[in-house]
């Protein structure tokens, strides 16, 4: 066999140009293909960044209805069979694979009790979380400080607000060291957190701006020490949870295995209509990408047929390759080659001949990707799956469209063959 | 008894009308010997030759080779004998042009599946033994075409034939390179090779022990130089039969 191969790049080389010209076919439609999956696969990785976690992360398990709502705490009080967490709950969850940290926390969503003088922050989010809250929702502190152990323990009534909320109520001033009024209490702000990750997604339809603005909270967030949660919110209530997994891949499973331990700890059954949910941001993340892949798809369509005129123009010159070598092939037949070693010296040299033409197309894809990543600044990701298929589907094409010449080969009378010119 | 031809009859057909080509072909060759059939073009001798080389079959008749019967050969089956009890040498000596004079000469051996480093040790030897072993890795266009009938012949060896079939051997050759290339033949026939050998050209037919004549699809002449004189028309009447 390998001297099969051996043999047939000799007689691929042997007639570089017209070998070149069959294989270009071939190597077009695999490049075309490689390029467009790596155009793909790198739009979906970005829309997976930018919908699941914003590139950070953060699993959110919070206490739900069914149909993914938040269970509202202010209207329906607390659920039946659900208590307040202590923080070894939340130590147990750090611990769980894939954890990277967690964090406690209850909030209020389109808050309207959130005042600085007489301006108010239209459509807030109140959290009270614990010391952990910035890391594992992913935030950074932009100025002043973060929560430290004295604000829990003395019960401090201090603020930490995110950059939106800034924007919102201190356009043109510094936010440290104001005074927030949150139901009637005094806080004073003490940091500006934001995302660690910032991320412009790609919008190209409606669909995708839907899809990314039910991602984002709220129009800014007001953070608190969980102690002094009650002095706003007249109780403690049982908490919500964000795990930080460690990489993207892993958010569902870690999702999953935080709502289910948390649901098995309260002794809530999985056909409760109000228990702990992990929120599904992948599904969102694969109808986006869906959207994006259905466009290139076609193209890959396209790419396609180009690889079928390719094989056709492999199958044309291999029957030209088998007419001027009949005496070859009457000669081998007369000296006692059997047919299948005719039938697969011709397939070898097919395959050979697609195979390197596959292997130069998917070097063209690469770098056509790559130049086009430079030009449009969009991001690609080769996908070596995708490259193993590529050659091996190449290969496939050679054996295909070679059969009919190598069969032909292998069928020519030994004495009709010798006597022709 | 090494081949024997029973009342063999080959027909072809073209366009309906049928073409006879041999008429009752009998014809029995003993291990050891060397055979010239002769004829003129259109005699059938080429299609004799292609029947007893196992490339045709014939319409009737039956062809035993070292004791089978081989005429219901599969088309492997006929390739297999080809491969290990025939040695073809040609006319126009059909090498491979873009492969060295060692590559064609070891080609046999690859179908008969000996590894590639033995294959090339063999061929050497078969080079050697018709002279050419400093031409080695030479391409057949460098070589003249003397040298180039020795590889081809070299090549036919190389697979131990019983029986060297060669047609026209000297046909593409000047007269002194067509000399050699029967020396050769002689050597190889002392050594214990049958050589069947088809020519036109009586001079060459000569180098022969036997020649077999054959005229209008039937042998018209059997004549064997290496029985007594005396008892040869008796003996080589006997072959007719």
């Amino acid at each position: 066999m390998f001297e099969n191969v051996r043999q047939s790049f000799q007689s691929v080389w042997a007639h570089k140009l017209r070998s070149f010209l069959t294989m270009l076919g071939i190597i077009i439609g695999i490049a075309a293909i490689i390029a467009i999956v790596s155009i793909i696969n790198g739009t979906n990785k970005k829309i997976q960044e930018n919908l699941i976690g914003s590139g950070t992360n953060s699993v959110y398990v919070r206490i739900t209805e069914s149909g993914d709502l938040n269970y509202d705490m202010a209207y329906g009080g607390i659920p039946k069979g659900f208590k307040v967490l202590d923080s070894d709950v939340r130590d147990q969850i750090n611990e769980m694979d894939h954890v990277l940290d967690a964090s406690l926390y209850v909030f209020r969503e389109g808050s309207e009790d959130i005042f600085y003088n007489s301006t108010q922050l239209q459509n807030g989010t109140l959290v009270g979380g614990d010391s952990h809250y910035l890391h594992a929702s992913g935030n950074i502190i932009y100025k002043g400080r973060n929560l430290v152990e004295d604000d829990f323990t003395n019960f401090r009534k201090v603020a930490l607000i995110d950059s939106v909320a800034s924007e919102g109520l201190f356009p043109a001033e510094d936010p440290i060291g104001k005074v927030l009024d949150i139901k009637g209490e005094i806080f004073t702000i003490v940091g500006v957190f934001q995302q660690a990750k910032e991320f412009a997604p790609e919008i190209n339809s409606e669909e995708d701006y839907d899809t990314y603005v039910s991602g984002r909270s709220s129009q800014g967030v007001v953070l608190i020490p969980d102690v002094d949660w009650p002095m706003v919110a007249q109780f403690d209530e049982p908490q919500n949870v964000i795990a930080l997994a460690d990489s993207t891949d892993t958010m569902t499973d870690v999702g999953k295995s935080v709502a289910s331990f948390l649901n098995e700890y309260m002794g809530i059954k999985d056909s409760a209509n109000v228990k702990y949910r992990a929120e599904d941001l992948t599904k969102t993340a694969e109808k986006t990408q869906q959207l994006a892949n259905s466009t290139n798809q076609q193209l890959i369509w396209i790419a396609g047929i180009s690889l079928l005129v390719g094989g056709i123009g492999v199958m044309n010159i291999m029957l030209v390759s088998v007419t001027e070598r009949t005496r070859e092939i009457g000669l081998k037949k007369a000296i006692g080659a059997r047919k299948n070693k005719i039938l697969i010296q011709f397939l070898t040299e097919a395959a050979v001949l697609t195979s390197t033409g596959g292997i130069l197309g998917t070097i063209a894809g690469v770098v056509a990707a790559e130049v086009w990543s430079k030009m449009e600044g969009a991001r690609v990701a080769i996908s070596y799956p995708s490259i193993v298929i590529a050659i091996v589907f190449s290969m496939i094409i050679g054996i295909v469209f070679g059969l009919l010449p190598a069969v032909k080969a292998s069928n020519l009378d030994p004495i009709v063959a010798l006597r022709h010119e | 008894m090494l081949l024997e031809l029973k009342h063999i009859y080959k027909n072809y057909f073209q366009d309906k009308i049928v073409i006879p080509v041999l008429k009752d072909i009998n014809l029995k060759v003993d291990e050891g010997e060397y055979l010239a059939i002769m004829g003129p073009s259109g005699s059938g001798k080429t299609t004799l030759m292609n029947i007893i080389g196992c490339l045709d079959r014939p319409t009737e008749g039956e062809y035993i080779l070292e004791g089978r019967s081989i005429v219901n050969y599969s088309e492997n089956g006929l390739s297999d004998v080809r491969l290990n009890t025939l040695g073809f040498v040609f006319q126009s000596f059909n090498l491979l042009p873009k492969q060295t004079a060692l590559d064609n000469v070891a080609l046999p051996l690859s179908y008969a599946g000996i590894p590639p480093k033995k294959r090339r040790e063999i061929a050497f030897k078969a080079l050697q033994r018709v002279g050419l072993q400093d031409r080695v890795k030479f391409r057949p266009n460098q070589l003249s075409g003397g040298q180039q009938q020795r590889v081809a012949i070299a090549r036919a060896l190389v697979n131990n034939p019983k029986i060297i079939l060669a047609d026209e051997p000297t046909g593409a050759l000047d007269s002194r390179s067509g000399v050699q290339v029967m020396r050769l033949f002689k050597e190889l026939n002392k050594d214990g090779v049958t050589v069947i050998m088809i020519t036109h050209d009586a001079n060459i037919a000569s180098h022969a022990k036997r020649v077999v004549k054959i005229f209008d699809g039937r042998i018209s002449e059997d004549h064997d130089d290496s029985l007594n004189g005396n008892m040869e028309g008796e003996i080589a009447g006997g072959r007719l039969i």
